[in-house]
Formats: structure tokens, C-alpha cells, sequence
């Protein structure tokens, strides 16, 4: 760590402004951004902290639309009451992020645009076919995540919301990765006025992506049954110690099913 | 009994600190003037140095000094020794290779050091440390233990094939005869995984040298501070005791990984002069994973003659042992003295061949671990006795009982080397048999299919040598120190006691267990004994804690010592109470002449020893302290039956430990809370080795599983509530009757575990999983054997 100058930006534009140089990275909740400045994997020349914008926290419903401020935590999503009438996966997927610490300070924003291969909020954007509202302009999830760590995103471009339509249904199943506890697959399905969506984290190689395969076969039916026999090419998956690509691939089909199941209920 | 005495759950009194954030760690000690270490250490496994270009690092900011090893060498400070020597099966000595402590001309693992700086501050250091240019030319890794031996890239080129030594135990010839004549032959192939101990507390090492006095204090994480001064004042830094005071205050666990005597602590007590300054250094959690030294890891093909009843014949084993690219301070003993001399277990297997051989690698050292060598060797054992019973079609439960050795048939001679004193390994398992409800299995396994889910029941009965050890039967086995203990228990004139033990505690609750000892013996109040250790300054001297020994050997002396104190307190009181000392009785703290109503409280007596106005001048001197070495006649041999039932879900792998039953014959119990908290944590951690943690180095000697993102540690929401409990039966050679608890756990569990989940995949096929039983490992073995 050779050091940073740190900002507290007074307004999205503040934001926008300070962090458009080249080296330079806006601060949400800092789950990603600090523990790697600490390692020595990033090393930005400034950090602008988000935290003081209250233009960006908070949770509204409006008809059949749920909006959650970038800034908005974890913690406060997993207990909106809001989220859980509306989207209630949604909410329990924001409860089993990370751990305590993690929900009480990392945001929506952050995650979504850090777009971790195996974070889960990209598997909800994308699986419930939602919004991504910045200072400049609204990108549709699917056009929103661009594979490891990228983002359509540009510099000086700062999330300020996200937009989720209501689902008729929907659910997400994670299965952790035994050490991090980070989705190595994790299948986010639902079933709406988005369409029918399977958009699976933590599993391909080159981050979130939808599984048009079993979103046409859930689109005749919306059920497990649906899946069998659905398979899941193993050339698109990741490989670790944990899960060598044919086991994520074998694993996404059953984690699918299980999502499935939860969603028709 | 006793509020607080013996067989009490006394709450443990370290709790009060430890609990309100008032324990004092090594990190939390300053010392004025201090400066910070850190060591540049090597992104490469395997390398010739070229040259080593500090000039830079020098330069930078803060900076006061920068060594390599080319400064140790030209200061003639010597290489980290090696506390164990072995010998290869001609009686040669076994390969033991320099292992300086910065690297000279070769780094030979990841994160092996290459060179320190000292700084002003922590940030200072690590910044100058990254200016250094280390010319390093890069040679093959060596890695897999098979392809070691093969030879080819040597770790040491004294080291033929990668060899450390071959060793062996048992006669061949009659043991192959055995099998010559069995009816059944079972054979096993297992790799033992490795693991990394990961206690909570890094290593930290804090050094100071005082040029008036000439006086050296190095506050260290350490198990054994005087085994540390003897090992590096004797043979690296030639610094005689009297001038080197080594203090381990607390310690936040150490499983083992901090018996060792480690380079950082050498080369800070030597930089701690150069520099003039005292020195801290605080590893960080990605060096405990590369530097501390790992656990386990043997590659181990087993046989097991059986006749046609069951009965075993016979036991031939072959293992490789990874030591790593140097031999860390006990590493050679592990898989020979603590794993092979097991092999009988708790069974009368009447002949048994091991042959050992260690293997040099380009990976961390390889040493002790909670249950060092008896976890190798359990496992082993009853993973191949569960796979016999289930080829021969015999019940689990009754080939155990077949084969074990008979509650009367004590002491016992087994075929290597060692034995036993006690045990009625009967008892422990009907214990864990109604425990565990073996009787309603079947209806919960029913249950589980019902949920889609494969349950499977796993026995292990086990035995352990612990309470280390005879110091002469140490020595002839290559221990170069003995491994007695030492206690001194110090009356205070108001009769409150101080106690000096040459044991550590670093979780082992010793504060509590040895007042609760001493106040049962002395008939004080718990609360006015205080129990010291881990100071060089005030201990008398000690070996040390590992191989659960505090309470079998640094009890016993702590309980001698105590006698002592009685005795003499005994001759005081008859002086006072004018009688003979025959008559003098002691119980519940005071002395009374038998048959009167004359007595004096103990406390009265202590008094009377340090203010002697009436006192036996003549005969005996004013006082009252007393000290004891206890050198133990034999090991303690713990053993019991731990039974282990999981649901495996076959569609994931996903294993689900769902009930534990541990039954363990501990001897007599001191604190029956504390016993069990032990039990909880070795059990804990051999189910993480069963099912979650594994040390992986690629083919490059990059350690894969270098942080918690892929290093998998159990943790609480992985495990059942555990039924534990105890069967007593006492040590024969020790006036406690006490034989050890700290490794129980760890030892008895895994094969239990594997054990279960073995059973659970039988239906479907699989006859073995390799360790760990991780989600992936369950699939592939369900692939392998198409289900």
C-alpha cells in the first residue's frame, strides 16, 4: 500500500467528479476495495467515499417496482419488510451474503459493481432482470455484467439505484464454497414480468450468466421436473480446488432444480 | 471433595482476563525503543540464490538495518537444529540437512526468508523490504512425495532420493509369514492429509538485548520457552542460559505448531544486538499458512492379515512421511516413535511391520500436530478394520470386540515396543454403543432415505501414548533431551501458594486444573493458589506442553512437590504441638496429633516457617517451599470409542455430521467442564481433518490453500452438539491415575467420521473416500463407483 487521498463526496456529481481520474475509486462499503488495498491488490491514488449521499440509501416500493438505493446495505435490505413482501428472495438472498460484519456495511452498489464472479447479488440483478440506475443513464442488468470483475459501467460513472419488477416468483439457492462461503454455484430463478430467468453466480468462467437452456424449458414449465436432463456445458465453467468444472457443471443443474423447487414452492 | 477440589467443574479462573480482553499476548507487549521486523521471503519454491541486493532497502525510510543470510554466516550463527535423530534401517544416521535461518544459497519452499529488515515502524519495514533484489535462479520443485523418492531434483543434495531416512519396526520375515497363513488379506491405501494448524494467535516474537548486562529476553508464542533457550542458545546462538530469558506470556493456541523453535526467533534475538534496539515481529495471517510448520501428510499402503474368524494375523504398513524441505525441532519422531509403536491400537494383533520413510520436498516443514503421529495411526488402523469387517461380512462392532485386548490382560506387550498400562476398552465402547443409540439406527437411517439423503453410522475405538515420555526410553529412541517436568510450589508466610510449573498453558486451563490440584492437596482455598509459567526467569526449568502432558507429567510433579510441602509442614507442626511426627495427621488442611484435639491449620504452619520463634532449628531450615522433577516410567495411553453418524446428501457430496458420540478413558478426571471442552476441540478438529482442511501445493510448490478463501476450517455452525463422557480407568504408574486429554479428540474422531460416511456410500458401491470427505471428494468417489 503506497497510500491514498481519501474524499467524502458531497453529492452523486461531487462523486462523479472525484472519481473519474484514472487511479482513482469510488468507496461504498469497502468489503472488496479495503481488505484488498490491504493484500497489495489494489492500490487506488484516491478513494471517494459514497457514504455521506444520502440521496443513495433507502428502499421504496412503487407498484409492481422494488428500488434500493446503491448505498443501501445488506443488512437493511435482508430486513426491509418492504423487500420481503414484494421480493422475499430477494431479501433472503441479501441475509445470506458474507456474515454479519459483511451485511452491516457492504452495499448493493458495491457489489454490483465490484461484479465478483461469485458475489450474489449479480445472480439477482440478473435473474430477476433488473435495472442498474447510475448518475448517466439506466442499464438493463443483462447488458450491465461483462465477466470477471468488469462491469458496462464507465469511469466517473456512479451507481445510484437499482430497479427490480416484482416477480410472480422467484428464489435463489446457494451453495457455498466450503472454505469463503462465497456462492461456488449459486442459481437465482424467477418467474415474471422479466420472463422466466435462471441466472447462475459463482460457476462460470467468466462470471454471472443466464442458463438459456433451463429458462426455455421453465418457460413451458416452471418446475424442477422441467430441468431433467438439462445439461450444463462444462467448457463455461470455473475450476478450483473446491469444484473442478465438470462438479460446478453437474452442481448448477442441481442447485437449479433446487431454486426451482423453493420458487414454485 | 472439595468446593473447588478434585473432580469439580470449576469455572477456569483464566477466563476473567482472557474474557475482558486483559490477556497479555506476546503482540500486546512493548518494550521502549522498540523497532518491527519483516521478513522478504521467497514467491518461489525452489531456487538457487544468485545474490541478494539490499542496498536500496538500506536507503529506504525508517530503515536500520537489512540482514541476509550471508550476515548469519559471517557471524557464525548456527543453523535452526533438529531435536530428534533417527537412524535408517543399517543403523546410519539419518540425513539432516544445514537449515540456516535466512536462506543461504538456496530457498527451498515458499516463504522460505531471504532477508529482514528493521525499521522504525511495521510499514516502514515491509515497504524497504519490497526494494530488495533478490537474483534468484529458479529449479524444479519437488512436491509429490512418490516422485521424490524417484529422485531426480533434489530438495538437499546430500539427500539421496529426497531421503531423510527408512526406517523400521517389526520383524518382516515373521510378520510376512503371517500373512503367509491368513484366510483374509485386507489392504488400504491412504494419504493423510495436510493440514495447517491455524491457531488464532500468529506467531509473534518480540527481542531485546540489554548491552550493560549482556542479557538477552525474547518474548516468544511458544509451548516450552526453555526447550526454545536450550535449542537456540545452545546451537544457534551459543548464548549460555543465565543470559537468556525466553517468555511466552499468553498464548492463543498452539496444536503443536508451537513447539518448534523457529528462525524468526533466532534471527530477531541476534538483530535485537546488532541493532541495539529491541525487535517485534508479528507474522501475518498468509505467513502462519506458509511458515508455520504443517501437520500429517503420509502416503501409507496398509495390509491386515485376518483368519477365517476374524482374528487379526498380522499388520504391514508402508509409509512415506513428508518432512518438508528442513527438518523442524521433532519432525523425524512423528510418523515413527508416535505413529508406528501405535499400530497395535487397542487390538492383539500379535505381529505388525512399519517401515517409515521420511521424505524431503520443497513444502514448509512438516511436525507436530494435535495427536502428531497417533491421528496417522488411528486413522490407518480403523479405516482398515472397518473395510476388513465389511469384506469378511462381519458386524463393525464385533470384529472390535473380537480383537481387543481384554480388560485383564494389563500390562500389555504389544509388538512395537510399547506398553500398555491400563484401559477397559469394553467399557468405552458399550458406552458409546447406548450413547450414541446404535439401536435406533436403522429407524433413522429409514428416516433419512425418506429425505432423500444416505446416513451412515462410524466406529472408531482407539488408543493413544501420550503424557510424553520416559526420558530414557526418549533417549533411546533418538530424543536428544529428556522429557521430564518440573514444579515448585512456593507457601507464602499467610499460606497462599505460588506455583511454578514448567508446563504452558495456551488454552490447556491450567490456571484452574493445577490450583484446583494443589488446593485439594494442601487443603487451601482455590483462590489462594496462583499457577506460573512461561518465564525462563522464574521457572525453575520444564519441557514444556504437547503430547497432553501437562496434567500426567507436570501435575504429578506439581503433586510431589505438594507432598513435599506436607511432609515438612508435618515435622513443623509435631515440633509445635510437641509430638512424635508419626502421630501428626494432615487432612483438609490442618495438622492434628492423632487422637487429640490438638491441631494447627495449615496456614499456622506456613507461618511458623517463615517467622520460626518456636521452631526445629536443628533439624530442619525455615521455609516452606519445595520443588519436584518428575520423570515419568511410562507413557499414559488414553484410548476410547468415538461413533459418528452423518447424512450424505448424494446429489452433492455434501457430508452432514449429524450426531457425535465420544466415550474416552482419560483416567481420573481433575475438571470434568474443562475434559470436555478438550474433547469438543479435538473433535472439532478431526472432523475439519475428515471433511474440510487440506493443505494443497501445486506441482510448482505454490501453497493453493494459502488463506481462509480455500484453506476450509471447521467452524461452529458445521458441527452437532457432541455427547462426550468418560470411563475411568486409572493410570497404573502415576499417583494421579491421570493419562491426558488434550489430544483424545483429535485422534479418536476422524476414522469415525470417514468411517460414517463409508457406510452411508456403501449401498452405493464406494469401499473408500479420500480425506478430506469434501463435497467434491464424495461426488467423485459416488461418480467412480457409478451411482
Amino acid at each position: 500500500m503506497s497510500g491514498f487521498n481519501y474524499h467524502k463526496a458531497s453529492d452523486v456529481a461531487d462523486a462523479a467528479g472525484k472519481s473519474s481520474s484514472e487511479d482513482a475509486l469510488p468507496l461504498a462499503g469497502g468489503m472488496t476495495i479495503l481488505p484488498s488495498i490491504k493484500l497489495g491488490l489494489s492500490d487506488p491514488s484516491d478513494l471517494v467515499d459514497l457514504a455521506g449521499i444520502g440521496d443513495l440509501k433507502g428502499i421504496s416500493v412503487d407498484g409492481d417496482t422494488v428500488t434500493i438505493g446503491a448505498m443501501t446495505r445488506h443488512a437493511d435490505v435482508a430486513g426491509s419488510a418492504d423487500v420481503q413482501n414484494a421480493i422475499p428472495a430477494l431479501a433472503a438472498m441479501a441475509g445470506g451474503i458474507g456474515d454479519a460484519q459483511v451485511r452491516n456495511r457492504g452495499t448493493i452498489g458495491g457489489s454490483i459493481a465490484n461484479n465478483d464472479p461469485a458475489a450474489d447479488y449479480p445472480a439477482a440483478c440478473l435473474g430477476l432482470g433488473a435495472t442498474i440506475v447510475t448518475n448517466n443513464r439506466e442499464i438493463a442488468a443483462d447488458d450491465f455484467f461483462k465477466g470477471l470483475f468488469e462491469t458496462a459501467l464507465d469511469s466517473g460513472e456512479i451507481i445510484t439505484a437499482v430497479r427490480f419488477p416484482v416477480p410472480a416468483r422467484a428464489a435463489y439457492e446457494k451453495f457455498p464454497n466450503p472454505a469463503s462461503r462465497y456462492a461456488l454455484v449459486g442459481v437465482f430463478v424467477s418467474d415474471g414480468p422479466a420472463g422466466t430467468r435462471v441466472a447462475v453466480t459463482g460457476a462460470g468462467a467468466n462470471g454471472v450468466f443466464r442458463q438459456g437452456d433451463m429458462e426455455s424449458a421453465l418457460g413451458g414449465s416452471f418446475s424442477a421436473d422441467a430441468l431433467e436432463g438439462i445439461s450444463v456445458s462444462e467448457g463455461d465453467m470455473a475450476s478450483d480446488l473446491h469444484a473442478a468444472s465438470d462438479y460446478r457443471a453437474h452442481l448448477v443443474g442441481i442447485i437449479a432444480k433446487r431454486a426451482v423447487a423453493a420458487a414454485a414452492g | 471433595m472439595t468446593e473447588h477440589g478434585i473432580g469439580v467443574s470449576v469455572k477456569r479462573k483464566e477466563d476473567r482476563r482472557f474474557l475482558t480482553g486483559n490477556g497479555n499476548y506476546t503482540d500486546d507487549i512493548n518494550r521502549p525503543g522498540q523497532t518491527y521486523a519483516y521478513f522478504l521471503r521467497s514467491q518461489v519454491a525452489h531456487a538457487e540464490i544468485n545474490g541478494v541486493d539490499t542496498s536500496a532497502a538500506e536507503q529506504a525510510d525508517g530503515v536500520l538495518a537489512v540482514f541476509t543470510g550471508a550476515d548469519l554466516a559471517a557471524d557464525e550463527v548456527g543453523g535452526i537444529p533438529c531435536g530428534w535423530g533417527l537412524t535408517f534401517q543399517n543403523g546410519d544416521p539419518m540425513i539432516e540437512p544445514a537449515h540456516p535461518a535466512l536462506a543461504q544459497g538456496k530457498v527451498r519452499h515458499v516463504g522460505d526468508a531471504i532477508a529482514v529488515v528493521v525499521a522504525e515502524t511495521r510499514k516502514q519495514a515491509k515497504a524497504a523490504a519490497q526494494l530488495i533484489e533478490a537474483d534468484l535462479n529458479q529449479l524444479p520443485a519437488v512436491v509429490d512425495m512418490k516422485k521424490a523418492i524417484e529422485g531426480g531434483t533434489l530438495v538437499h543434495d546430500e539427500a539421496a532420493e529426497n531421503t531423510c531416512y527408512d526406517w523400521a519396526i517389526g520383524e518382516k520375515a515373521d510378520v510376512d509369514a503371517a500373512f503367509d497363513e491368513a484366510d483374509h488379506v485386507t489392504s488400504i491405501d491412504i494419504v493423510n492429509n495436510r493440514l495447517i494448524p491455524n491457531a488464532i494467535e500468529p506467531r509473534v516474537a518480540l527481542a531485546e538485548y540489554e548491552a550493560a548486562s549482556g542479557d538477552y529476553t525474547l518474548y516468544t508464542t511458544t509451548q516450552n520457552p526453555h526447550v526454545i533457550r536450550l535449542l537456540m542458545g545452545a546451537f544457534v546462538l551459543q548464548i549460555p542460559e543465565h543470559k537468556l530469558k525466553i517468555v511466552a506470556p499468553d498464548v492463543g493456541g498452539g496444536f503443536g505448531s508451537k513447539i518448534f523453535h523457529y528462525a524468526e526467533e533466532a534471527v530477531l534475538t541476534w538483530a535485537a544486538a546488532k541493532v541495539g534496539r529491541p525487535i517485534k515481529w508479528t507474522a501475518e495471517r498468509s505467513e502462519s499458512f506458509m511458515t508455520d510448520a504443517h501437520g500429517r501428510d503420509h502416503v501409507t499402503h496398509a495390509e491386515l492379515a485376518l483368519d477365517k474368524e476374524g482374528k487379526f494375523l498380522g499388520l504391514r504398513v508402508r509409509t512415506l512421511a513428508n518432512m518438508g524441505s528442513y527438518l523442524s525441532s521433532f519432525a523425524p519422531a512423528i510418523p515413527t516413535y508416535l505413529h508406528a509403536t501405535l499400530l497395535a491400537g487397542v487390538y492383539t494383533t500379535p505381529l505388525i511391520y512399519a517401515n517409515i520413510r521420511a521424505v524431503f520436498t520443497n513444502t514448509v516443514p512438516v511436525d507436530a500436530y494435535r495427536g502428531a503421529g497417533r491421528p496417522e495411526a488411528s486413522y490407518l488402523l480403523e479405516r482398515i478394520v472397518s473395510k476388513a469387517a465389511r469384506e469378511m461380512g462381519i458386524d463393525q462392532v464385533e470384529i472390535r470386540r473380537k480383537n481387543f485386548i481384554p480388560s485383564d490382560a494389563f500390562p500389555y506387550q504389544t509388538p512395537v515396543a510399547l506398553q500398555y498400562d491400563s484401559g477397559d476398552y469394553e467399557a468405552t465402547l458399550s458406552a458409546a454403543l447406548e450413547a450414541a443409540d446404535v439401536d435406533g439406527f436403522a429407524e433413522r437411517k429409514e428416516a433419512a432415505a425418506r429425505d432423500g439423503k444416505l446416513r451412515g453410522l462410524g466406529y472408531s475405538t482407539y488408543i493413544e501414548a501420550c503424557g510424553v515420555a520416559p526420558s530414557a526410553v526418549a533417549g533411546a529412541l533418538g530424543a536428544r533431551a529428556g522429557l521430564y517436568e518440573s514444579a515448585v510450589v512456593r507457601v507464602h508466610p499467610t499460606g497462599s501458594v505460588t506455583v511454578f510449573t514448567g508446563s504452558h498453558s495456551h488454552g490447556q486451563s491450567h490456571e484452574t486444573t493445577f490450583a484446583q490440584l494443589v488446593s485439594e492437596q494442601l487443603g487451601v482455598d482455590f483462590e489462594a493458589v496462583d499457577i506460573v509459567h512461561g518465564d525462563t526467569s522464574k521457572i525453575q526449568f520444564g519441557m514444556g506442553t504437547y503430547g497432553s502432558r501437562s496434567l500426567a507429567v507436570g501435575g504429578e510433579a506439581i503433586l510431589r512437590a505438594a507432598n513435599k510441602i506436607v511432609d515438612k509442614g508435618r515435622k513443623i507442626a509435631a515440633h509445635i504441638l510437641e509430638a512424635s511426627e508419626a502421630d501428626i495427621e494432615f487432612a483438609d488442611g490442618s495438622y492434628t496429633v492423632k487422637g487429640t484435639d490438638k491441631a494447627m491449620a495449615f496456614g499456622e504452619v506456613a507461618l511458623a516457617a517463615y517467622v520460626p520463634h518456636n521452631y526445629p532449628h536443628e533439624t530442619l531450615e525455615p521455609g516452606l517451599e519445595e520443588s519436584a522433577f518428575y520423570d515419568p516410567l511410562n507413557f499414559t495411553f488414553p484410548g476410547g470409542c468415538h461413533v459418528c453418524e452423518v447424512d450424505v446428501d448424494p446429489d452433492t457430496g455434501v457430508v452432514d455430521v449429524v450426531n457425535f458420540t465420544a466415550v474416552d478413558d482419560v483416567g481420573r478426571v481433575i475438571n470434568p467442564m474443562i475434559v470436555e471442552g478438550q474433547v469438543h476441540g479435538g473433535v472439532t478438529q478431526g472432523i475439519g481433518q475428515a471433511l474440510m482442511e487440506n493443505a494443497v501445493y501445486d506441482e510448482n510448490g505454490q501453497l493453493l490453500s494459502g488463506s481462509y478463501m480455500d484453506y476450509t476450517m471447521p467452524r461452529a455452525d458445521d458441527v452437532p452438539s457432541y455427547h462426550v463422557s468418560t470411563e475411568e480407568t486409572l493410570c497404573a504408574h502415576n499417583s494421579l491415575g491421570v493419562k491426558g486429554v488434550g489430544e483424545v479428540g483429535a485422534i479418536g474422531s476422524t476414522p469415525a467420521v470417514i468411517n460414517a460416511v463409508v457406510d452411508a456410500l456403501a449401498e452405493k458401491g464406494v469401499t473408500d473416500v479420500p480425506l478430506p470427505a469434501s463435497p467434491q471428494n464424495v461426488w467423485r468417489a459416488l461418480q467412480e463407483a457409478g451411482a
